[in-house]
């Protein structure tokens, strides 16, 4: 796939028109995390409820049925540590 | 051939708009621009007009609903004025960065506050960088040729960009002019159906309206750029056609009595007409004045206007808007502008006028000119004036 800094002005498309479906996936949005979530399977009762509130949709679940998080666009924002009902998430440093 | 009828200037742009035989409307009321949306609401309520007529809860909708009808394939109208085109202004720009041919007629009107319904070009320049392509129109026949114009700029294939028809609200709004209406077979010829590249289609899914990271925004503004610099060859192409077809040809930079003329007054939009009475006046006396009327605001025809001004000694640009603290009205500042690298150039003196409706009458224009003859004479003048102020 062409850098986005080898793009000339005449290179797109009228208008920045994107001719290809679901090209987003590929801005890896997680770069910006600061924060990591850590996910324990001896808590997590599989509810979901992290997969409900996660505004990236960065949740999903693993072949067993367990919750973990997809840090290709997981932006570290904790709001799953804060409403897993078991505490079964844990925010912990991305540096550390 | 056209048919020549008395008709106020608001039905002369609605006729337009049918003859168009646009898909949809989508327009929010405001004064002056009411009579305009009034009139294609009933022909599209008589069957006179097969069309989408979206009665939308503000001016922000009635962009964002053109803008999307657009993107599906549809020829779109909209009308608004003032606080409207405020209101709908994050939409116009999104419009032209998408190259999306809506169309728009605005019936200049004052900016709040203080709350006034006349008129003047603040409304406009206030989304002078919006990227369409502009025209002032002066008079009732040119509003309603270039509604058509209009379409057919904004749609040719190698141009793809709105098209912002501007007309004074009241003054050219609300009077009965003499207006040729062409008939169908006529328009038919000059503007054949909409028909973009791509469009909005579940079939071929495309991505309008992206997100662009700062790697590549330089890159998209570029070539927004250069896409209204390269409207110029279609715009005066049409114009020729446009011409050759109904004997009226029209100019970026239209002359009147500039032979010989050492100063020229320059104004956009109805004054103009106004200003023709001036100069015969002035001519009548020997003086050598003359006037240029700004017709194409974007792109800024800087070829024409270099040209039209370079034998002139003093231009008495008359602007209808303010730019506060400011180096003077927005069309002065631009044409010193043009001029600053010119090695011959000539004054320019500013005078804004004419706002909410104030009258511009032919002794004011005169006395315009007396003046700017004399604070040209004297060196450095103010940068500009707001005329006729009561002190």
């Amino acid at each position: 796939m062409k850098r986005e800094q080898d793009y000339k002005w005449r290179d797109f498309e009228r208008g920045y028109v994107i001719m290809e479906p679901g090209t987003s996936r590929e801005y890896h949005t997680g770069d910006w995390r600061s924060l990591r979530p850590i996910f324990d399977k001896e808590r997590c009762i599989k509810c979901g409820v992290c997969w409900v509130f996660c505004p990236d949709c960065a949740i999903r679940f693993d072949a067993e049925g367990y919750a973990e998080a997809d840090l290709d666009y997981c932006k570290g924002c904790g709001i799953c540590a804060r409403e897993c009902l078991p505490g079964a998430i844990t925010m912990v440093d991305e540096e550390g | 051939m056209g048919k020549r009828v008395g008709l106020e200037v608001s039905f002369a742009a609605s006729e337009a708009v049918k003859l168009a035989n646009v898909d949809l409307i989508a327009a929010y009321p405001i004064t002056p621009q009411t009579h305009i949306v009034e009139r294609l609401s009933e022909f599209v309520n008589n069957g006179e007009l097969d069309a989408e007529f979206v009665p939308v809860e503000s001016e922000h909708s009635a962009m964002s609903v053109c803008t999307g009808a657009a993107a599906v394939g549809a020829r779109t109208f909209t009308c608004t004025s003032s606080q409207g085109l405020i209101l709908m202004s994050e939409i116009v720009f999104c419009a032209a960065a998408m190259r999306l041919p809506v169309f728009m007629v605005l019936a200049n009107r004052s900016l709040s506050n203080p709350i006034s319904i006349w008129n003047d070009h603040t409304d406009v320049m206030s989304i002078r960088d919006c990227g369409w392509i502009q025209y002032f129109a002066e008079n009732g026949q040119d509003v309603f040729d270039h509604v058509l114009i209009s379409y057919r700029v904004g749609e040719d294939r190698g141009v793809m960009l709105p098209v912002i028809v501007n007309m004074d609200g009241f003054s050219l709004s609300h009077v009965i002019e003499p207006v040729e209406v062409e008939d169908q077979e006529t328009v038919d010829r000059f503007l054949p159906p909409y028909k973009p590249e791509v469009v909005l289609d579940p079939a071929h899914p495309v991505t309008m309206g992206a997100i662009v990271l700062p790697s590549c925004y330089t890159e998209t503004k570029k070539a927004q750029d250069e896409a209204v610099k390269a409207s110029m060859p279609t715009i005066l192409k049409v114009w020729q056609e446009w011409g050759d077809l109904t004997g009226r040809y029209y100019h970026p930079i239209e002359e009147y009595r500039t032979e010989g003329a050492e100063v020229l007054l320059v104004t956009m939009g109805g004054i103009g007409e106004t200003a023709m009475w001036a100069v015969d006046q002035m001519r009548e006396k020997g003086r050598p004045v003359g006037l240029l009327k700004i017709r194409l605001w974007r792109p800024f025809p800087f070829e024409e206007f270099r040209k039209a001004v370079s034998k002139a000694k003093i231009l008495v640009v008359v602007d209808r808007a303010v730019s506060y603290g400011g180096p003077g009205g927005p069309v002065a500042s631009e044409l010193r502008s043009a001029l600053y690298n010119e090695p011959e150039r000539p004054r320019v003196v500013n005078y804004i006028a004419g706002l909410a409706s104030r009258d511009v009458a032919p002794f004011d224009f005169i006395a315009m000119v007396d003046k700017a003859e004399e604070t040209a004479t004297k060196g450095m003048g103010p940068e500009y004036e707001i005329y006729g102020v009561r002190e």
